[in-house]
């Protein structure tokens, strides 16, 4: 047990392959770990393990690089899943007429509620980041509902701790209540905030397997479990921070439709670009900052992109991509993307630098980015993402935007951006539009 | 509710000690590997396979009900558990790559 409990933390740190390692040794331990007495079930065992390992590696080797933080809330969901199916399975075990008044009542009551919490939240967000459930989805006073909800669900659990013992009855209902909490928990956060939630829910994953653990008094399950909990919740932290808005803000306003209305009324003219033009234009520049978002990622552009860097360099064009650091749909999402399609690590500059050099840019190509270039976060107190840092593009001598349409960022407000003197539009699918950029190119 | 403390002391030593290094992991690692970290630190909340492994390994071998949710417990977490370490290996991966 000593050896789990060093080698657990440890691994965490040094990479992923000695954690797994370290999950593994965990699991063979309490594999062949002697029980006395008990019926061991090992055909059971194997027989989830297999399955649920298969499925998996498979869906592991399968997603591509841009679902990654969908599948990321889809997985931390089927924790959240394990943990309440487990803290089921105990308040059902127990003896008629145990009560619940204790620490380990008071643990199983938490890893079932945390757990199923975690779980269809996930879901949710797994739906929202998918595009299947949209924002219009909105309850009414969600804030109202959720407060009443957290107060029924303490109420509950705290009452059931008070009965001398619960029967089936009561474990289904507060596994309902909690369930549905998730949902209604996640349901009113706006789209563009998931990252956020689904730190949260994976450190709520975290704590509900810690509280598993303390059921079993099982260390490696609660040092794991409280590790991404803390882990999870830093993280959390720090995606609110990038987006400078407090926690709070993020899981009790959801974005409001206030900015929207301001934006969409205006009926200024945009600038289009042309393929040709901006290619000449292009090869003649000295610096060029790419800004990379979700659409690039779903065009799947980034092999397109280095493609052109590439090109450009060779025309002795200095290249360089900002990565905001909420660009895409997590953290840290672009820089994936790109380290897939080989783009040079030096070229990636962070927030800070690259408003630093952005003076100097001659040409900024955003692609596929709305929120994270949008002045109205400088600009517009009333705009639900004002105080958010931003990339300064308006700095830039040039900015050209590559996008399909001229449809709202993911937050749902509009852009003035768009409407600059310097900005021009490209639209189309990020792809197409970059490998004729690069046929341009190599004519020009 | 005090006997619980005190019977599980160790317990919550580990516990506070888990998030002091939780937060250590995370202060030190750069913004740019933060999805990796993410669906590594998702894979890890997997461990919760243990305890539906324990909680199989007790059950009668004629209780069904707890058979099949354990069953379900343990298939949904090792999908956590080797999905999350193999997308995070496969991003690993890419970093590597590209450091040649």
């Amino acid at each position: 047990m000593g050896l789990k409990k060093l080698s657990h933390p440890e691994t965490a740190r040094n990479g992923n392959l000695l954690a797994a390692a370290g999950m593994g040794l965990g699991i063979l331990i309490t594999l062949i770990f002697p029980m006395e007495g008990a019926p061991n079930n090992y055909a059971w065992i194997a027989g989830g393990m297999i399955v649920g390992g298969g499925i998996g590696l498979f869906v592991a080797q399968k997603v591509l690089m841009t679902k990654m933080p969908e599948m990321v809330s889809l997985f931390n969901g089927l924790g959240g899943a394990c943990s309440m199916l487990i803290a089921f399975v105990e308040l059902y075990n127990l003896e008629p007429g145990t009560s619940l008044g204790d620490g380990q009542g008071l643990t199983t009551l938490f890893a079932l509620f945390i757990g199923s919490i975690s779980f269809t939240g996930s879901l949710i967000a797994y739906g929202k980041l998918d595009g299947f459930l949209r924002d219009s989805l909105v309850l009414p006073a969600p804030q109202f509902i959720n407060m009443g909800l957290l107060i029924v669900i303490l109420g509950l659990n705290g009452y059931a701790m008070t009965l001398p013992g619960i029967d089936i009855t009561w474990i289904l209902i507060l596994t309902g209540v909690s369930l549905l909490y998730g949902v209604t928990f996640v349901t009113p956060i706006g789209g563009g905030d998931m990252p956020v939630v689904i730190s949260l829910l994976n450190s709520f994953t975290g704590l509900g397997a810690a509280g598993a653990g303390l059921i079993y008094g099982n260390q490696v399950m609660v040092i794991g479990g409280i590790l991404v909990g803390a882990s999870g919740t830093i993280l959390t932290v720090l995606m609110c921070k990038a987006m400078n808005r407090s926690l709070l803000n993020v899981v009790i306003g959801g974005f409001g439709g206030g900015g929207q209305a301001s934006g969409s009324s205006r009926d200024e003219v945009v600038k289009e670009a042309s393929h040709a033009d901006l290619a000449i234009q292009l090869k003649y520049s000295q610096k060029i900052m790419v800004v990379p978002g979700y659409g690039l990622a779903v065009a799947q552009a980034q092999h397109t992109i280095h493609e052109l860097e590439k090109n450009l360099a060779s025309e002795g064009v200095e290249v360089k991509y900002a990565i905001h650091p909420v660009a895409g749909r997590m953290p840290g999402h672009m820089n994936v993307l790109l380290a897939e399609a080989d783009v040079d690590y030096q070229r990636l500059l962070e927030l800070e630098e690259a408003n630093k050099e952005m003076p100097s840019v001659d040409m900024v190509l955003v692609i596929g980015a709305n929120d994270v270039v949008n002045p109205a976060a400088k600009e517009d107190p009333s705009s639900p993402i004002y105080g958010m840092p931003i990339l300064d593009v308006e700095l830039a001598k040039n900015i050209t935007v590559l996008k399909r349409g001229m449809s709202a960022g993911y937050a749902g407000i509009q852009n003035q951006l768009f409407f600059g003197d310097k900005t021009k539009m490209l639209f189309g699918d990020a792809k197409a539009s970059i490998s004729k950029l690069i046929d341009e190119v190599s004519n020009a | 509710m005090f006997e619980f403390l005190q019977e599980n002391l160790m317990m919550f030593y580990l516990l506070t000690f888990a998030v002091f290094l939780g937060m250590e992991v995370i202060s030190k690692v750069p913004t740019v590997l933060h999805t990796p970290l993410m669906s590594g630190a998702n894979a890890i909340s997997g461990v919760v396979v243990i305890g539906a492994i324990l909680l199989i390994r007790q059950a009668q071998p004629d209780n069904y009900l707890v058979l099949i949710l354990g069953f379900l417990g343990i298939a949904l977490a090792m999908i956590n558990v080797a999905g999350g370490f193999a997308v995070t290996n496969r991003m690993f991966d890419m970093f590597k790559k590209k450091k040649k």
